[in-house]
């Protein structure tokens, strides 16, 4: 029967709890570090591609090259300038394009000094627009920048958290920006993205004047008119671009990606990073898988006589090796079960977490079904295979020596 | 030698020219020498020596636990000498019933489970399984211990459970070595009791290994070991009460 080499071994790990328990440590702390990380990562990725997502799919992203991790941060000796704008917006099929430029300036309020994002926008109305499209922003209190601001600022949602400056910033409250003075004339609803929900955005202008960027901006988003492929219309600004600034084909100093693009180079970037976590996590694994194997010897050692019984009785060599085959696979099995809930316990922690300190919507993690059900199976072999070498010793024991063994 | 040959009665094991010799460093040890013996179907026989007489090297031949070095061991006419390990595993399961000197039951199992063990190896349908060895337990007074662990036991009821499990798989041949080796009087009389009823009513063919010269008065054969050879074989007329 079966059930019964199923059994066998259960009757032995509860026997001997504390061992096994002791078994289970490696293959729980290995199966725990796997599944929150690719719970986490797998949210994560989610995160990043919804982010980029509600750019919306007709909006092309124009930015000086290799600063694709810092999507307009002008800290490149590449410039990307105004004249790049006009070049793009006269591009057949642009619709709109709008500019805009970051960096993490001192920002003081209530004589508290701290560093946020601060971005520098077009005032115009459909370009602001299509900025603030870009970043799901909303007005929840007061209004948008207009084309004849200066230096006014409209705020991420958190500044109207007291925890930032220990103190509510309010409506024509003045804030000191690079140690010039900024008029709050409105607020912005929560995103659920921490960066933009933390930022502060003012005239590209005044931006450029306080920051010494004269005609500098960090990243260009150009709308493309319905029914035109992005794509299409990216080449042609390629195109455009290369002939104003110079260029031969081959060498642009700028790149321009759809939202989907630069979505999908986060996604790689970070599948790199869980590769590389996974692959550490998997050394526990080992570790664990050689902690099963140590048991199992220890316990064909200590079970050779119970051995010798069993073949007297009748058992044959493959049937003693089942049975201790199935009792590591169980060791890696049960290190499994509570590897996963702790790992789903972990990520649902983070998630928990970052949502209380970022907001909601920014990570949001998922149980993957045949996740779990994968690394159950996949525990459960590695307990086989450690366990492997101790069975097949145990299988090949002599009767009459593993009866007279004490 | 054997004095009164029970010829009618049904060879079951032949042992013809068996040697077993192992090596100690580079030297020959013969642990049995030139054993031939015949052990009759329905006999209770006795294997009888002092310590290192050779008669648990005997005892290993008759379990077909071991392979003899030299010779033929003839088991229902079939030579076992040259059969596969998994061939001697499926004949000690089926034909073969042990009982030990230290009992060895399996401690984390129950006296039931231990019970039903040797019907997991031979695939017993589970309801017939469990009525059997409830059977056999009760059979051996234990009707009441069926789901105590060894430790919690007595060594007599311990040896009833060994008892209990080498009849499960109904096998022709019960072999007990120095099953009461490890018991009070009182129990080893029990004991011995068991063994003289199952071969008395049930007919079981009954080999006892023995050191204990006392133990082998109600034992219709005896053949006596001394330094791996046989020197004597006895048969006696028993009239079981």
């Amino acid at each position: 029967m079966i059930k019964d080499y199923f059994l066998l071994p259960l009757k032995e790990i509860k026997h001997r709890k504390l061992r096994s328990f002791l078994t289970l440590f490696g293959i729980i702390i290995g199966i725990t570090a796997v599944i929150s990380l690719i719970t986490l990562g797998q949210g994560l990725q989610n995160a990043i591609a919804k982010q980029f997502t509600t750019l919306g799919t007709d909006k092309l992203i124009i930015s000086a090259k290799g600063n694709v991790l810092n999507v307009g941060l002008s800290i490149d000796a590449v410039k990307i300038t105004t004249d790049d704008i006009k070049v793009i917006q006269k591009t057949p099929g642009v619709k709109n394009t709008a500019a805009m430029i970051y960096s993490s300036p001192r920002v003081e309020f209530n004589d508290n000094p701290r560093y946020f994002y601060v971005m520098g926008i077009s005032t115009k109305d459909e370009e602001r627009t299509l900025i603030e499209e870009a970043h799901s922003y909303k007005l929840l209190k007061g209004r948008s920048l207009q084309p004849t601001d200066n230096s006014k600022a409209v705020l991420g949602y958190e500044f109207l958290q007291k925890e930032l400056f220990n103190k509510e910033i309010e409506l024509s409250d003045t804030i000191l920006l690079a140690d010039t003075e900024f008029k709050v004339v409105g607020f912005y609803d929560r995103t659920g993205n921490p960066v933009h929900d933390k930022s502060l955005v003012i005239p590209l202008k005044r931006y450029q004047e306080l920051f010494n960027k004269s005609d500098e901006v960090g990243m260009i988003i150009a709308q493309t008119q319905a029914g035109e492929n992005p794509s299409l219309i990216a080449d042609k600004i390629t195109k455009e671009l290369r002939k104003s600034r110079y260029l031969k084909e081959g060498k642009e100093d700028f790149s321009i990606e759809t939202p989907e693009q630069l979505a999908s180079t986060f996604s790689t970037i970070l599948d790199i990073m869980q590769i590389v976590l996974i692959g550490i996590a998997c050394i526990s694994l080992l570790v664990g898988g050689i902690g099963i194997m140590n048991t199992m010897y220890t316990a064909v050692l200590q079970r050779t006589k119970e051995i010798g019984v069993m073949k007297a009785l009748g058992a044959q060599n493959y049937q003693i090796m089942s049975l201790f085959l199935i009792e590591s696979g169980f060791y890696g099995l049960g290190g499994g079960i509570i590897g996963v809930i702790l790992g789903i316990f972990i990520a649902k922690f983070a998630e928990y977490s970052l949502t209380l300190y970022l907001g909601p919507s920014f990570l949001s993690v998922e149980i993957n079904i045949f996740l779990i059900i994968g690394t159950l199976l996949f525990s459960f072999i590695i307990g086989c295979i450690s366990g492997l070498a101790p069975a097949i010793r145990a299988s090949k024991l002599n009767p009459v020596q593993s009866l007279r063994y004490e | 030698m054997d004095k009164n040959i029970s010829h009618h009665k049904k060879v079951l094991l032949h042992f013809k020219d068996v040697w077993k010799t192992y090596l100690m460093g580079e030297q020959p040890l013969h642990v049995l020498k030139n054993i031939n013996v015949e052990i009759y179907q329905g006999d209770f026989t006795a294997i009888l020596g002092p310590s290192g007489s050779g008669k648990s090297t005997l005892m290993n031949l008759v379990g077909i636990l071991d392979v003899p070095s030299k010779g033929s061991i003839y088991l229902d006419g079939h030579d076992i000498s040259k059969l596969s390990e998994t061939e001697l595993a499926k004949i000690r399961g089926k034909k073969l019933g042990f009982i030990f000197q230290q009992f060895n039951l399996i401690p984390t199992l129950t006296a039931l489970e231990n019970v039903i063990l040797p019907t997991i190896f031979q695939n017993m349908s589970e309801p017939s399984r469990l009525e059997k060895s409830q059977k056999m337990l009760a059979k051996v007074g234990l009707a009441d211990r069926m789901h105590h662990k060894p430790t919690e036991l007595s060594g007599g009821q311990q040896q009833r459970v060994a008892i209990a499990r080498a009849l499960m798989n109904n096998p022709e041949i019960i072999l007990a070595d120095e099953p009461t080796g490890n018991l009070d009087s009182h129990s080893g009389r029990q004991i011995m009791e068991m063994l003289l009823n199952l071969h008395s009513q049930e007919h079981k063919t009954i080999i006892l290994v023995t050191h204990d010269t006392h133990l082998v008065q109600h034992v219709e054969r005896t053949i006596s070991l001394k330094d791996g050879e046989i020197v004597d074989i006895k048969t006696k007329q028993i009239t079981h009460k």
